[in-house]
């Protein structure tokens, strides 16, 4: 179990470097290659997540290592979900960045297996966790697209064409493929929150209860229903669109990890 | 003649920002400026060229740093600028340098977008005006038709017209980077000359599929339109032509700017924040430097678009360097004539002449007739004789001490009478 994950994390680093390599050089055998890795590395953090689960005999969603890796699964598998339709120059090379660092943090946390605390053993527990860091995947890429979107805006915003100007696709796709993961991960996120919300009321009771993971969901799915209505009724995009994304995911982090680590609630079992 | 009184002063993108360049302009009235530059008694011919990118005096003088002063005044006399300051916006070039720069001007070499066919057409009517105006004498008028046979031989010896990328294209590579693909744009010009029908061309190539032509005359944009199946508005259609359009170019001889940016704030809104490309190739600038600053719009002038253009530059160096010699070897020609304008070649070069007519005569006289050594003595004398009688005045008349000017215009009637110059002139 532990090897399978060391194997992993070798094949991301693999990965990560080759899509690093190629952006410098541009050589598009590189990216072949790259690609294949990484659909490799995906491959391998299946299976691994697989016998996590044989393991510990129920979905091993519970410790932070184990989210953490698996937010990461969710990142590769978007992205390479993302690659049979669209093509977005460079896009893995920052994808690939964040896999790698998402994996850094999952291979520092314990690999100790918990026990199951009786307010999760529910049939709730896969589905809901699982849709809510899905949704993270979706919302992670369009935070790359947004920071790529920033860079290539600059450049032409300044008219100083540096690394990223030719490496960079054009505006219009960035602004798409930004609207893409949310027309994806918006809705994976809603139906996170409303299955959260079910089981809040059969594990306690109630379907809401203003605990600060909770909130900082809302306030996070506010963020984003904003940025599609605005996008929607007054063509909020671009520049905005981009910063939104940002702001958004920076948003899905703290409610990861803010929330845990600074503000105690019932959800801190997590960690 | 020495060389070293030809000389060229002015500023071009290299040395001036397009905000200096602006001012200068003498885009209306070209009146103006040649009586002032008539009135700078320490220049003797010039030649004056202004263009959207450069404004340079070409001309001869004795007394290079009084003309050199003067013209920079000239050059700078609408703007704040003092002496120190004009010297670093301006380049001068003198003697073969000068030569060499004319020449390398003439064939798009310093274009801004190397390679690009307007500089030579702009070469050719700035010296129309000027030996209309009879401000060109000898030197300069065979130096200018000089520079005209080398940019002609320049763009049938190398590629570097059919690979000039001009202006237009940066800008469609950049339209590219903002919009991916052009399909389905629509383009809208704003002012309708050459450079303006050059940018639609290029912009249909990429798939832009409507172009809208604006122009202050109706007719000439009527006719542009035509050419591209586009549609034809009035200038005063400007900005509400901005909401359904992706791209606008404007190239107008406009004084000022014609759009700004409170007038493109509130049309975004209407546009739903779609991304509007503007490119600004008029110089004075026709667009608003603002606009930049806003969401979703992108504002290049000249100068930016230049950027652009320096990144695909090496794939027309190779072509260059070829340009390059044929312009240092015309160079040198042109500084052979210039030495044979002074007097004693040219006095030299009648005698030497005859000398080979007349031995050629003899040789064919002696042929056939079979003299004695003493007839032959007494002929080649007599032949001799009349020669220098004969060549005698002209030579007293071109030895006489005359004005330079006066001198030039003598030494030019007497190659010419002597045909001295056996591929000049034409």
């Amino acid at each position: 179990m532990i090897p399978l994950f060391v194997l992993t994390f070798a094949t991301y680093i693999l990965a990560t470097a080759a899509y690093i390599v190629f952006f410098f050089n541009q050589n598009n055998k590189i990216r072949t290659t790259a690609r294949y890795i990484l659909l490799a590395a995906g491959i391998a953090h299946t299976i691994t997540i697989g016998s996590r689960y044989l393991a510990a005999g129920h979905t091993p969603l519970t410790t932070h290592h184990d989210t953490i890796s698996f937010f990461a699964w969710s990142v590769t598998w978007a992205f390479l979900s993302f690659r049979w339709r669209y093509k977005i120059k460079n896009f893995g090379s920052f994808v690939s960045i964040i896999i790698m660092i998402l994996m850094i943090i999952a291979a520092f946390s314990s690999k100790r297996i918990a026990e199951l605390p009786p307010a999760l053993q529910s049939g709730w527990l896969p589905v809901h966790a699982s849709i809510a860091i899905v949704a993270n995947g979706f919302l992670a890429l369009a935070f790359c697209g947004g920071i790529m979107y920033l860079l290539q805006e600059r450049e032409l915003k300044q008219k100083r064409f540096g690394l990223f100007y030719s490496r960079l696709p054009s505006l219009d796709a960035l602004d798409s493929l930004n609207q893409h993961c949310l027309a994806i991960g918006f809705p994976l996120m809603t139906l996170g929150i409303i299955t959260g919300s079910l089981w809040a009321k059969q594990a306690w009771g109630a379907y809401w209860q203003w605990d600060p993971k909770e909130t900082w969901s809302l306030i996070t799915w506010f963020i984003y229903a904003a940025l599609l209505h605005q996008r929607f009724t007054v063509g909020w995009r671009g520049r905005r669109a981009a910063i939104m994304a940002i702001v958004g995911f920076c948003a899905v982090l703290f409610t990861l990890w803010g929330v845990t680590y600074l503000l105690p609630g019932v959800h801190s079992y997590v960690g | 003649m020495s060389v070293d009184r030809i000389q060229v002063l002015g500023v071009n993108h290299k040395t001036a920002p397009v905000a200096v360049r602006e001012k200068l302009c003498f885009s209306n009235d070209l009146d103006a400026p040649f009586s002032a530059l008539r009135a700078i008694s320490a220049c003797d011919e010039f030649c004056f060229l202004s263009t959207c990118n450069r404004v340079e005096v070409i001309y001869t003088s004795s007394e290079q740093e009084e003309a050199a002063r003067a013209i920079r005044r000239f050059l700078f006399s609408k703007c704040r600028v003092n002496d120190d300051e004009a010297v670093a916006y301006t380049y001068l070039h003198q003697g073969d340098k000068a030569v060499n720069h004319l020449f390398r001007v003439a064939s798009s070499l310093d274009s801004m977008v190397v390679g690009e066919p307007q500089i030579l057409g702009q070469l050719k009517d700035a010296y129309r005006e000027s030996s209309a105006r009879k401000t060109t004498g000898v030197i300069l008028n065979r130096l200018l038709h000089k520079s005209f046979s080398v940019a002609k031989r320049i763009r049938t010896e190398t590629n570097i017209g059919s690979s000039a990328v001009s202006i237009s294209y940066a800008a469609v590579e950049l339209a590219k980077k903002i919009f991916g693909n052009l399909d389905n744009k629509k383009a809208l010009l704003v002012g309708a000359g050459e450079m303006a029908e050059l940018a639609a061309e290029h912009l249909i190539n990429q798939g832009v599929s409507e172009v809208i032509v604006a122009n202050r005359t109706l007719e000439r944009a009527v006719t542009l339109a035509q050419r591209f199946n586009g549609s034809a508005v009035a200038l005063s259609e400007l900005i509400s032509q901005l909401e359904v359009v992706d791209i606008m170019l404007s190239s107008t001889g406009a004084p000022g700017l014609i759009l700004h940016k409170k007038d493109v704030k509130p049309v975004m809104r209407k546009r739903r924040n779609r991304p509007l490309f503007l490119i600004d190739i008029a110089v004075p600038r026709d667009l608003d430097p603002k606009l930049n600053d806003l969401d979703n719009v992108y504002l290049y002038d000249v100068d930016d678009l230049s950027n652009v253009v320096e990144m695909n530059k090496s794939e027309r160096e190779s072509e260059a360097c070829t340009a390059e010699r044929i312009v240092a070897e015309d160079t040198l020609k042109f500084l052979q004539w210039l030495d044979n304008m002074e007097v004693s070649p040219t006095i030299a070069a009648i005698r030497s002449k005859a000398e080979i007519i007349r031995k050629a005569e003899l040789e064919k006289t002696f042929h056939h007739l079979h003299p004695s050594a003493k007839e032959k003595k007494s002929i080649d004398k007599l032949t001799s004789a009349i020669i220098n009688k004969l060549l005698h005045d002209p030579i007293m008349f071109l030895k006489e001490n005359h004005s330079p000017e006066a001198r030039k215009q003598k030494l030019d009637w007497a190659r010419k009478l002597f045909s001295l110059d056996v591929d000049s002139g034409k």
